[in-house]
């Protein structure tokens, strides 16, 4: 299963250590993560469920920066949900 | 008599105390995090507290025992919109960016409160913990005339709940005028004749749906009596909404942000003048408040106290409160100062001139 990284900044929110999830597509992984965590999704999504403007996500080292959602994911892939610099 | 001082900043909400000489930090709450508006109940014990994270969103803490502890809540929340880009939409679906004014709904719901967000208007039956989104408002044909000022989307940060019913509500939205409901909010119609807006084409200026009210508030003692400072001006409107009158006597600037209303006194308001809207700083660095006693005929400038000469504190549209006495007021700027007076403006103290930038004040 691919293994989910969020920023230290939601540590209120997310799990502090990667969480293992399911999935095919970002959306997929970050769904299954919030099956078990709710209180991060809104940190994460804005209202139309999509990626916060501020929110950058990278997969395997890439920094996803169209069509993040259905950017696709492998079981051994590496995702971080991260602040964009672009937030301040 | 408030007892406290709530002081929104970009970094935190500060809460202050009254002590024998004026007002002395009490409390911390957020620290590092900007707190767009705060909403105490009048015992301070309920406190709802709105954030702005940059990152992540607006979000909404509500404390039920004095800010000791706080709850996060589920803020309010625009309805997913299903959209086609084959069918030729343009407008982006919308979300909730920030949540500009919060405010009980009236004494008859002690429950219940409105919030004023960029972009819409949300009810809460419940203290806060579900919200539903006005859709009349929403769905008005004129609010798609609405526009951002100073924000992408229009802002929704005025909310006045009429003292004599709560059924009647105003609101007011940069850039959107201003709209009342008489029955809760089932209906809206527009309450902007007489506002003008010199930025628009001329043939445009005194079209309600395109003012952009800074601030607006309602006399609590005569309800028929409303203020808006505007983007080009100071407004008054003495009939219950039916019509607003431009008031060109203030001196120094027409340009600001906040008004505040004496509580006992519909013609008594204060205002603090500003370059106008390409500068936005004291003018000739000058800090001063405008205050009428007489329905905007004359003003009074008052500056003692407060720094003259290289000052550039702006105070934005709720950064500007007066009490239910009418004597004290708090004020607290863009470059982090905070002033409070409690003679009614004729003399200001500092309380700190290091803050970060503030955002609201308010006295409960």
């Amino acid at each position: 299963m691919a293994k989910v990284h969020f920023t230290s900044h939601l540590r209120h929110v997310a799990p502090s250590e990667p969480v293992e999830a399911a999935g095919s597509t970002v959306a997929d992984v970050l769904s299954d993560v919030f099956a078990r965590h709710p209180a991060v999704r809104g940190y994460v999504l804005d209202d139309q469920d999509r990626i916060r403007l501020h929110v950058a996500v990278f997969v395997d080292g890439t920094h996803v920066r169209r069509n993040i959602l259905s950017a696709p994911v492998t079981p051994t892939s590496e995702v971080y949900v991260l602040q964009a610099l672009s937030g301040g | 008599m408030a007892d406290r001082l709530y002081v929104s900043t970009r970094k935190g909400l500060l809460v202050y105390a009254r002590d024998g000489k004026g007002w002395t930090h009490h409390t911390t709450h957020f620290l590092g995090s900007p707190v767009s508006i705060v909403l105490p109940s009048a015992d301070n014990k309920t406190i709802f507290c709105a954030l702005n994270l940059g990152h992540f969103g607006a979000k909404l803490h509500r404390s039920t025992d004095g800010g000791a502890t706080w709850t996060e809540l589920e803020p309010p929340k625009m309805p997913k919109v299903e959209t086609s880009v084959a069918a030729g939409e343009t407008e982006k679906p919308p979300t909730v960016n920030q949540l500009w004014s919060l405010a009980w709904a009236g004494p008859d719901r002690p429950d219940a409160l409105w919030a004023g967000t960029t972009p819409a208007l949300f009810y809460s039956k419940d203290l806060g913990a579900t919200w539903e989104l006005n859709e009349p408002l929403w769905n008005m044909p004129e609010r798609s005339k609405w526009f951002g000022g100073g924000t992408v989307d229009a802002a929704l940060h005025a909310i006045c709940v009429d003292p004599r019913n709560s059924d009647r509500v105003a609101i007011a939205v940069s850039c959107g005028g201003v709209t009342l409901t008489e029955d809760g909010g089932k209906t809206w119609r527009i309450a902007g004749k007489g506002l003008r807006a010199e930025y628009m084409p001329p043939d445009q200026q005194f079209d309600p749906i395109v003012q952009d009210p800074h601030m607006m508030v309602q006399s609590p003692s005569h309800p028929h009596m409303w203020w808006v400072q505007h983007h080009n001006g100071i407004f008054h409107c003495t009939n219950d909404l039916e019509s607003w009158d431009e008031i060109t006597t203030a001196p120094i600037s027409h340009f600001g942000f906040p008004v505040a209303v004496h509580p006992k006194d519909g013609n008594t308001a204060w205002f603090v003048p500003a370059k106008k809207d390409e500068h936005r700083y004291p003018v000739d660095g000058n800090m001063v408040v405008n205050r009428t006693k007489d329905g905007g005929k004359t003003f009074e400038t008052l500056r003692r106290g407060l720094p003259q000469g290289n000052c550039f504190d702006l105070i934005y549209r709720h950064g500007l409160a007066v009490d239910e006495t009418g004597n004290h007021l708090a004020m607290g700027s863009t470059t982090g100062g905070l002033w409070a007076s409690a003679n009614g403006g004729d003399d200001w103290a500092l309380i700190s001139a290091h803050l970060a930038p503030i955002y609201a004040v308010r006295f409960a």
